[in-house]
């Protein structure tokens, strides 16, 4: 057994746990923990793969803003009684094991069918260069490659919803 | 200048693990130091003695207080959430740890064995994303004080984290656009390659780039990343004279001084930042007419500097009140900063010659040169 499969599945081990406390957990700030967790163990998968920046903008974007303003929102609400916000009855169990089962199909088709196609060309060098930030970079801007448009768009649908954000608020107050 | 092999052992590789035990060692052994520096200080800047009875002009002061910290009872209120209780205070201090392996205070030349010399940074990991790194540190700088507040269960506490988290996460914003801005006046987002970008005298420095923006940037981050680490005059999260002591009022013992440490050693790793981002890292500057004095000497010496500037705010300055401190952050650091790292890109883009490099032509005429294709 080489170190890189070892490390595999002590990550593997960790993010299905935690991911399994986010829900299992009756208390919401420990399952906000436990999905910060999670996120950081998928970000350690990132830097396995050689893909760095997207590793660091995982942590940076989601374990340390998103999950803190989770955090912030659980605390103000202040949901101290576990028990009241036990729902009963509900369809959510039945539809939640019907989706997870597709779900797991689905991989494994995905799985059963690309191990049929035909090897990647990449070696680790390539892809440690395609992990890097100048890779992404060049990938994004290069108006000769499919990605320029779809980033643009992406950015305008975020300038849509800080500026939604902002009339929300004023209409408050 | 040092030779590559000692004996048969290759010094090279041991670089990296010579930077960590450094960095760690450095900063748990300084923070008395530090704490006793900043007494002081306040006491000269308030015309009183301050500490002057444990050792020689209360030298001795910290190491004692650290040693009743140590043995003192540890108190557990009743109704905490134990587990997070326990968790805040390391969560506090890891991240300010962490954040110092990217950040390089020195460099030192080798003879390698073939007669070539060769300049290496000292740094734990010398890697492309580095300021990302450091970023990511400090974004999870927030979840010590945070939890620590919630698990109280005290409504100071709390009161304290909330106001940390919503603090934090509107001044990370102006933090990581000056950055940004220092990321695109040296050109890279390697630390090490940004200390080396500046080399040579005074005014290479990056404060002292891109006619005076460099310095107005360099302005936002100083003031973001004083209220990053929650120092006077932004330290509402323990505002004594409203919540008592914030998030940690319901800590005591090593627990305490473990928050106490992180804050310490958050500021030094926020101090470092901006020594290697602005000031010039690890060079001295005299350019190179300097050869005497190593350059971790004058890494601490700027980290002393701003640290100085940390407590003479402190001593000078009332704490915001705190719809001043959101209207500051978000009215003002924030479409400032925007502004500056809009003039800077227009400065860069003028200063640049247009160049027919075989990548721009190959780029223009079409997707050859996709660098994905590799993958």
């Amino acid at each position: 057994m080489n170190w890189e499969l070892l490390f595999f599945w002590m990550l593997a081990t960790v993010s299905i746990g935690s991911a399994l406390a986010v829900v299992a957990n009756k208390n919401p700030v420990r399952s906000a923990l436990f999905l910060v967790t999670n996120f950081f163990v998928l970000a350690l998968f990132y830097l396995t793969l050689s893909a760095q920046f997207v590793a660091l903008v995982q942590v940076i974007v989601y374990a340390g803003a998103i999950m803190v303003l989770f955090l912030f929102v659980i605390m103000l609400l202040n949901l101290g009684a576990p028990e009241s916000l036990r729902e009963r009855g509900g369809l959510q169990a039945p539809v939640a094991i019907v989706l997870a089962l597709s779900f797991l199909i689905a991989i494994s088709g995905a799985g059963a069918i690309s191990s049929g196609l035909p090897k990647s060309a990449a070696t680790a060098a390539s892809l440690e260069k395609g992990g890097e930030v100048e890779a992404i970079g060049h990938a994004l801007f290069n108006p000769g490659l499919p990605w320029l448009f779809a980033f643009e768009v992406t950015s305008i649908l975020l300038l849509v919803g800080v500026v939604g954000a902002i009339v929300l608020a004023k209409r408050r107050a | 200048m040092i030779p590559q092999h000692i004996g048969p052992i290759d010094l090279i590789p041991l670089v990296p693990y010579i930077a960590i035990a450094s960095i760690l060692g450095f900063i748990l052994t300084i923070v008395p130091g530090l704490i006793w520096i900043e007494r002081v200080v306040i006491a000269l800047m308030q015309d009183r003695l301050g500490p002057n009875r444990v050792g020689p002009r209360g030298l001795l002061q910290t190491i004692a207080d650290g040693i009743k910290l140590f043995f003192k009872e540890d108190i557990e209120p009743k109704a905490v959430d134990k587990k997070i209780y326990y968790l805040a205070p390391v969560l506090a201090m890891i991240p300010a740890l962490a954040a110092g392996a990217t950040i390089p205070f020195a460099s030192i030349t080798f003879k390698m064995d073939d007669g070539t010399i060769r300049t290496l940074p000292v740094v734990a990991g010398n890697v492309n994303v580095g300021v990302l790194y450091v970023l990511a540190m400090a974004s999870l700088q927030v979840y010590g004080v945070i939890l620590a507040g919630w698990a109280s269960n005290n409504k100071y506490s709390l009161l304290g984290g909330l106001r940390s988290s919503a603090q934090i996460i509107s001044y990370e914003l102006a933090m990581s656009l000056s950055i940004m801005c220092g990321v695109f006046i040296s050109g890279s987002l390697n630390l090490a390659k940004v200390v080396e970008s500046q080399a040579g005298p005074i005014w290479h420095w990056n404060v002292f780039q891109f006619y005076g923006l460099g310095f107005l940037a360099t302005c936002v981050y100083v003031i973001s990343m004083i209220a990053e680490t929650n120092r006077a005059p932004f330290d509402l999260p323990e505002a004594e004279s409203e919540l008592i002591a914030g998030f940690h009022t319901e800590y005591s013992s090593m627990k305490f001084a473990m928050f106490f440490m992180g804050e310490y050693a958050s500021m030094l790793a926020v101090s470092g930042i901006a020594t290697t981002l602005w000031f010039g890292g690890w060079h001295s500057p005299f350019g190179s007419i300097d050869h005497f004095v190593p350059g971790a000497v004058w890494f601490l010496a700027k980290i002393g500097a701003i640290f100085l500037v940390y407590v003479w705010l402190r001593a000078s300055l009332p704490r915001l009140r705190y719809d001043a401190l959101m209207s500051l952050g978000w009215k003002r650091l924030l479409p400032f900063a925007l502004a500056i790292l809009f003039g800077i890109a227009v400065v860069d883009t003028l200063q640049t010659p247009v160049e027919k490099t075989p990548a721009n032509v190959e780029n223009a005429s079409g997707r050859t040169s996709d660098p994905m294709s590799a993958i």
